[in-house]
């Protein structure tokens, strides 16, 4: 396969296994681009990308920003706190006066759930999903996999657990339909308050028990806890979810095997993992960022060879 | 229906391919600054081919051979139907001040070596750029780019193809000529 099947990239969900493969392999190739001495190529030189984030973000929106960059794309940033937003326009109108300033692509990070797929139908310019609300953050699943894949060789028949804040992770959600599609078993671990009802609809079995679940992975995927999410409460104390569910090099060394350690971050440094741990070399959290710019690039470069 | 012709048997091939790296060891020598660049994806092949001729054959110990992607650096992006595929970049040595001999087996139109410019400058700035081909396509040309060392010059009209086989890849040394 050389193209992806798909004009816009809005979730996991609506992509094929032969696309994560076809993106893949692109990035490899991104990845190094971005360590020559020069990390620049001129493809996209025709192509220019608005960076719509209406939530805030900063790790994400400088990796896209470095990955149009890199790929020589005019980029045009635009940010809710800043905009007419405020004053009432609707996200069609908003979207709409950028595209007429002739806008081929366009990044979207929204609070809204479906807000990229609301989006597709209305407008030509091709989409990507930086991330809407609790529903998907494709390109983020994406540079996960593609992290298990380089430390572990394949991502296809590994244990993979995701731990932490599940309710309102964006990330999780588009992991688990990642590493699915590609052939891996999936475990949610976390609080039971923080585990949507009915998530073994979608094929994942459910641990409480940390230790258990880290028994049984090699991969451990550790979400940060919402704060800003977190509308009420739902485990008594920071103090008491770090006893429970938090990682430490203690627990890592009681293991009999080597679990690989993945952050989308920002990390909590004390909650969800201990400093040791973030830093050691089981954690591959580095890896995955550097790896989000050459996954970006990938997206970027193969949905814009599709505009005609 | 399609024809094909053969421009050139294997054994002529053989005879081209000893002649083409005769003509790099007058020039360059001991190869001391002397690095090779195949252009991918075809002209990776010539390109290995010259390297183990020159080390086995010529006994020119150490020749440094990189392989130049020239993807992300076309000028026809978004202008054909389907995307363009990329390969490998693998050039694992300094190219500053080098004397740089880019390899491919066909020079069309001369817009794959222009890209390969463009892609050196990521790498350094060489001392200077020679070009090497199997097959000089005469007059058709878009831009003023010119081999230095050529196997053989052949006038070809545009709706022709040459198209070069290599027999760790294709099963036999040959090139041949299709026509419509």
């Amino acid at each position: 396969m050389s193209e992806l099947s798909v004009n816009h990239l809005l979730g996991i969900k609506y992509i094929q296994p032969e696309d994560i493969e076809l993106i893949f392999q692109t990035a490899d190739h991104f990845k190094e681009v971005i360590n020559r001495p020069i990390k620049k190529v001129p493809s996209l030189r025709d192509i220019t990308i608005a960076n719509l984030f209406f939530e805030n973000s900063t790790r994400t929106k400088l990796s896209f920003e470095l990955a149009e960059k890199r790929l020589s794309a005019d980029v045009v940033n635009f940010s809710a706190a800043q905009s007419s937003v405020k004053k009432g326009e609707t996200l069609i109108d908003t979207v709409n006066n950028i595209l007429s300033m002739k806008v081929d692509m366009v990044v979207m990070r929204h609070p809204n759930p479906g807000a990229g797929v609301f989006l597709s139908k209305h407008i030509g310019a091709s989409i990507i999903n930086a991330g809407d609300g609790a529903h998907e953050h494709p390109t983020q699943a994406l540079l996960d996999s593609y992290s298990i894949r380089e430390r572990l060789g394949e991502v296809a028949g590994k244990n993979v657990v995701i731990v932490g804040d599940i309710l309102h992770s964006r990330v999780a959600l588009s992991n688990i339909f990642a590493l699915q599609k590609q052939g891996a078993n999936v475990k949610i671990c976390g609080p039971k308050t923080l585990i949507p009802k009915h998530i073994e609809k979608l094929g994942v079995s459910v641990e409480t028990n940390l230790r258990k679940a880290l028994e049984w992975a090699d991969v451990a995927n550790m979400l940060r806890i919402q704060n800003e999410r977190l509308d009420i409460s739902y485990f008594p104390s920071t103090r008491e979810y770090t006893q429970q569910y938090g990682v430490t090099k203690d627990l890592l060394n009681s293991l009999d095997k080597e679990v690989v350690i993945m952050h989308p971050g920002p990390i909590n440094r004390g909650v969800e993992i201990t400093s040791d741990v973030a830093d050691s070399d089981q954690a591959i959290i580095l890896n995955q960022v550097e790896n989000g710019v050459a996954i970006r690039m990938a997206v970027i470069y193969l949905l814009a060879s599709k505009i005609k | 229906m399609t024809k094909q012709k053969v421009l050139l048997s294997s054994k002529e091939v053989n005879i081209i391919l000893h002649r083409l790296t005769s003509q790099l060891i007058e020039k360059h020598e001991d190869f001391s600054n002397t690095v090779l660049i195949g252009i991918q994806p075809r002209g990776a092949f010539l390109a290995k081919r010259i390297k183990s001729l020159l080390e086995d054959f010529y006994k020119v110990p150490n020749v440094q051979l990189g392989l130049l992607d020239i993807t992300f650096f076309r000028d026809d992006f978004r202008r054909g139907d389907k995307t363009l595929e990329a390969n490998s970049t693998i050039i694992d040595f300094i190219v500053e001040d080098k004397n740089v001999i880019f390899i491919d087996d066909v020079l069309y139109t001369g817009r794959s070596i222009s890209a390969a410019l463009t892609a050196m400058q990521s790498f350094g700035r060489p001392k200077d750029i020679e070009l090497l081909t199997l097959i000089d396509r005469r007059f058709s040309r878009h831009l003023p780019i010119q081999p230095n060392y050529k196997g053989r010059q052949v006038d070809v009209i545009n709706e022709e193809k040459v198209v070069v086989k290599w027999a760790e890849n294709d099963g036999e040394d040959t090139v041949y000529l299709i026509s419509k």
